[in-house]
């Protein structure tokens, strides 16, 4: 039983290694190079030595005067310079600019007011266009900014524009998507080595891929539509070493919450986070946006994973683009590195209204909640709907609460339907959760992860359910804000938590662990 | 009514210039906008030298120095929240479909400002009904605008009538967008001055002395240089910048 294990402190688990030392020139200092031995003494190094040492080039290799981490690298490859120090601003060339139905209007607006009304972008293979946000909505001004995209994309002759049209329908639209992180990946948008940046602050998902990906405004998309180019300035690095088996009930979303709980909800602004260890490398691909997607809850500007061959492997079949990965030097010099051994850790959830409001799981088995949502970039993707139904397959019983999916895309919908959930005896997703007594799948798009329309599905309305019982409306979600008013009504109260946290609480009705039912 | 600043006599007054004026090296001042309402009376006028709305603040800085920005002096009531104030309730989710490039959807995003604030604050920062908040300066906490990228943070305060945001720090995202945008000064404190100062009080920023002075209580507080966002901001944003710099050819419109 969850509850009659221990409750070491959090801050056991954590090794925090500060150096207050920003020079990139890691030999001239002795405090970095001693630092940099034990490094390397240690096992996952491994994780930070690159293969294909034949095709680097000079910006990529470690040599000792130049040593980068591969947020330096990135960005001095962008920028077309040897080498980066933190706090450099340089002009960056951009792989790839992806802007949305929220903020693509606006950024097209300010493109056409600076630029001119017959401008041109800078280069219509490399802007990609994905409405995700207000789709589903009969709100007249959320279907117009779609219009604006579409009329956008025609006038410029965008290669990558993810319409849709009949909103009745979803399916009826081939070319449509859904959540736009989820279908820059699933598109083969996100490369190793590139510099994306998209309209949006969960852009920093792709630091999956290795690549550097952020979020920036409509002025400063407006600037790159018209230039491909935008003042960068590179940020130090914090490195989060992840070691140990990852257990049977944990997620990656479990491994952030806990991140971001122990060095807070700015504990990395302006910086980047780099994760490295064997943890990770055992990670899939849908695993690693979860952990990246959120570095923004920290404040991070970027975060970033080295890639290796379970990033070739999802690549291959997705983009012929060639792509140059680079890594962090041994050498290179790290603001502070953080350990952690993934193995103690404990499901978790981070409590209203703040993502790095952690707690865990277990500690909150008394709140009492209403519903559950399964959704969003970070928390409705394949694998996390796969997990989702892993829970409800091993207690075989029905949800006691509403149970809302929002799948992130219409593959991660087609994926509901036709992949078979491993031990089920051939059951697929949606079959589970029909069994279980959860809401059918909805269209692919953001939903109420961020409220929306007042007309959007599973977005929280009402303050309050139930007058006699409790007075807040209170909702355990696979997404990644918790703020007052994020999900729809300013008094609801949100529960961050992986899917299987989601699915277990479902179940219970209660914030459950989910070892209630995965042992 | 719209925010207003005071400026020293012939000196120019520098707020961060909107980006839809045009800039040319041969003269300082392209051209005034006004606003289509009337200029409201206002009653701390008489503590001004010279007042001008806010959205008359076009004013080129192409030729001014780069020591223009220490004229810059801010004075109003104060609005203070605490930490970690998100882009949900800076703007929430729902008034996101409005289109700040559009005058009037971006005059409506500025009646929106910060109305997703729990019921806990119990001053409104807008009063019903209203276009405008009375309050020019709002002051934060720790972390103000973390939370989504979108730039209709800044500009619904901006828009609202906001001229400059004080807070112990900043979201980096929020504070790229206040600079990219110009719409709103972005200013750190090195104390937590959203303890000692309460919605209401009458304030002052004064850039030039990078100090923040409360009549109310009667305290000053040193505020932190404006630092690497420096360049842009004397530039007047990031296509005024880039135009300066060469990076793009100058605007002919
Ligand atoms: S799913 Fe939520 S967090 Fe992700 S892009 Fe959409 S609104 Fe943003």
């Amino acid at each position: 039983m969850a509850s009659s294990l221990t409750a070491p402190t959090f801050s056991s688990f954590l090794h925090s290694k500060k150096d207050s030392g920003l020079s990139a020139f890691a030999s001239t200092s002795p405090l970095s190079a001693q630092r940099c031995q034990n490094t390397v003494s240690k096992k996952i190094c491994c994780s930070v030595v690159a293969p294909q040492q034949s095709e680097r080039k000079p910006y990529s290799t470690g040599s000792v005067k130049t040593a980068m981490t591969m947020t330096e690298k990135i960005l001095a490859r962008a920028s077309e310079k040897p080498h980066l120090s933190p706090g450099d601003n340089v002009w960056v060339n951009i792989d790839i600019l992806m802007t949305h139905d929220v903020c693509g209007p606006g950024s097209i607006g300010i493109f056409k007011r600076e630029f001119g009304e017959d401008a041109k972008v800078w280069d219509r293979e490399k802007v990609v266009i994905i409405p995700d946000h207000y789709i589903f909505t009969s709100d007249v001004r959320a279907n117009r900014n779609v219009d604006i995209l579409r009329d956008f994309c025609q006038e410029q002759n965008i290669k990558y524009f993810y319409d849709i049209k009949d909103l009745s329908n979803f399916k009826a639209n081939p070319d449509y998507k859904g959540v736009c992180h989820v279908a820059l990946a699933q598109e083969g948008h996100c490369r190793p080595g590139e510099v994306l940046l998209g309209t949006d602050s969960h852009t920093c998902t792709a630091g999956a891929f290795g690549q550097f990906a952020t979020g920036i405004g409509n002025t400063d998309a407006g600037f790159v539509l018209g230039t491909g180019k935008l003042l960068l300035k590179v940020p130090p690095t914090l490195r989060f070493v992840m070691d140990g088996e990852m257990p049977p009930y944990l997620l990656a979303k479990d491994l952030i919450l806990q991140i971001i709980g122990e060095i807070s909800m700015a504990g990395a602004t302006y910086k980047a986070m780099e994760f490295v260890g064997t943890t990770i490398e055992s990670l899939n691909m849908e695993e690693r946006m979860t952990l990246c997607n959120m570095v923004v809850e920290a404040g991070g500007k970027n975060g970033v994973i080295p890639a290796d061959s379970t990033t070739y492997k999802y690549l291959e079949d997705r983009t012929s683009v060639p792509y140059e990965p680079v890594y962090s030097d041994s050498q290179a010099s790290f603001l502070s590195e953080y350990r952690f051994d993934v193995s103690k850790l404990e499901p978790l959830v981070a409590k209203p209204h703040s993502p790095d409001n952690r707690a865990l799981a277990r500690e909150c088995k008394d709140v009492k909640i209403d519903r559950v949502y399964i959704g969003s970039c970070t928390g409705g993707k394949t694998e996390d709907f796969m997990a989702a139904a892993k829970v409800f397959l091993a207690s075989g019983k029905k949800v006691k609460v509403p149970t809302f999916l929002v799948p992130a895309t219409q593959k991660v919908w087609m994926d509901l339907y036709g992949i078979p959930v491993p031990g089920s005896g051939g059951k697929t997703c949606s079959q589970i959760f029909e069994e279980a007594g959860c809401d059918t799948p909805a269209s692919p798009s953001c939903g109420a992860c961020l409220g929306g329309p007042k007309d959007t599905y599973a977005r929280l309305n009402e303050p309050q359910i139930n007058k006699l019982e409790h007075s807040m409306q209170v909702c355990v979600s696979t997404t990644n804000r918790n703020f007052p008013g994020r999900m729809g009504h300013k008094e609801g109260q949100v529960y961050l938590a992986s899917p299987y946290t989601a699915a277990a609480s479902a179940l219970t009705g209660f914030v459950t662990d989910p070892r209630e039912f995965l042992q | 009514m719209s925010a207003f600043a005071i400026v020293t006599k012939n000196v120019i007054f520098n707020s961060f210039p909107k980006l839809s004026f045009s800039l040319s090296p041969s003269s300082a001042i392209q051209f005034i906008r006004f606003p289509t309402s009337s200029i409201p009376a206002n009653p701390l006028a008489s503590l001004t030298q010279q007042f001008i709305p806010r959205t008359a603040s076009l004013i080129s800085r192409a030729t001014s120095s780069s020591s223009a920005a220490s004229s810059t002096t801010f004075h109003g009531l104060c609005y203070v929240v605490g930490d970690n104030i998100d882009t949900d309730q800076i703007i929430p989710a729902e008034y996101l479909t409005l289109v700040p490039s559009k005058p009037e959807e971006y005059e409506q995003l500025g009646s929106y400002a910060l109305i997703g604030l729990p019921s806990s604050y119990t001053t409104r920062f807008i009063e019903p009904n209203q276009m405008k908040t009375k309050y020019s300066i709002v002051i934060a906490g720790a972390n103000f605008g973390c939370g989504s990228s979108r730039e209709h943070a800044p500009v619904a305060l901006g828009a609202s009538g906001v001229a400059a945001v004080v807070a112990e720090s900043y979201a980096r995202i929020f504070f790229r967008n206040s600079v990219a945008t110009g719409e709103v000064y972005p200013l750190e404190t090195e104390v937590r001055i959203c303890e000692e100062c309460k919605t209401g009080d009458v304030v002052t920023v004064e850039l030039g002395d990078s100090r923040l002075i409360n009549h109310t209580t009667g305290k000053e507080y040193k505020l932190k240089p404006i630092g690497d966002a420096g360049p842009v901001i004397e530039a007047g944003g990031i296509f005024a910048y880039a135009r300066k710099t060469g990076m793009i050819p100058s605007h002919s419109a």
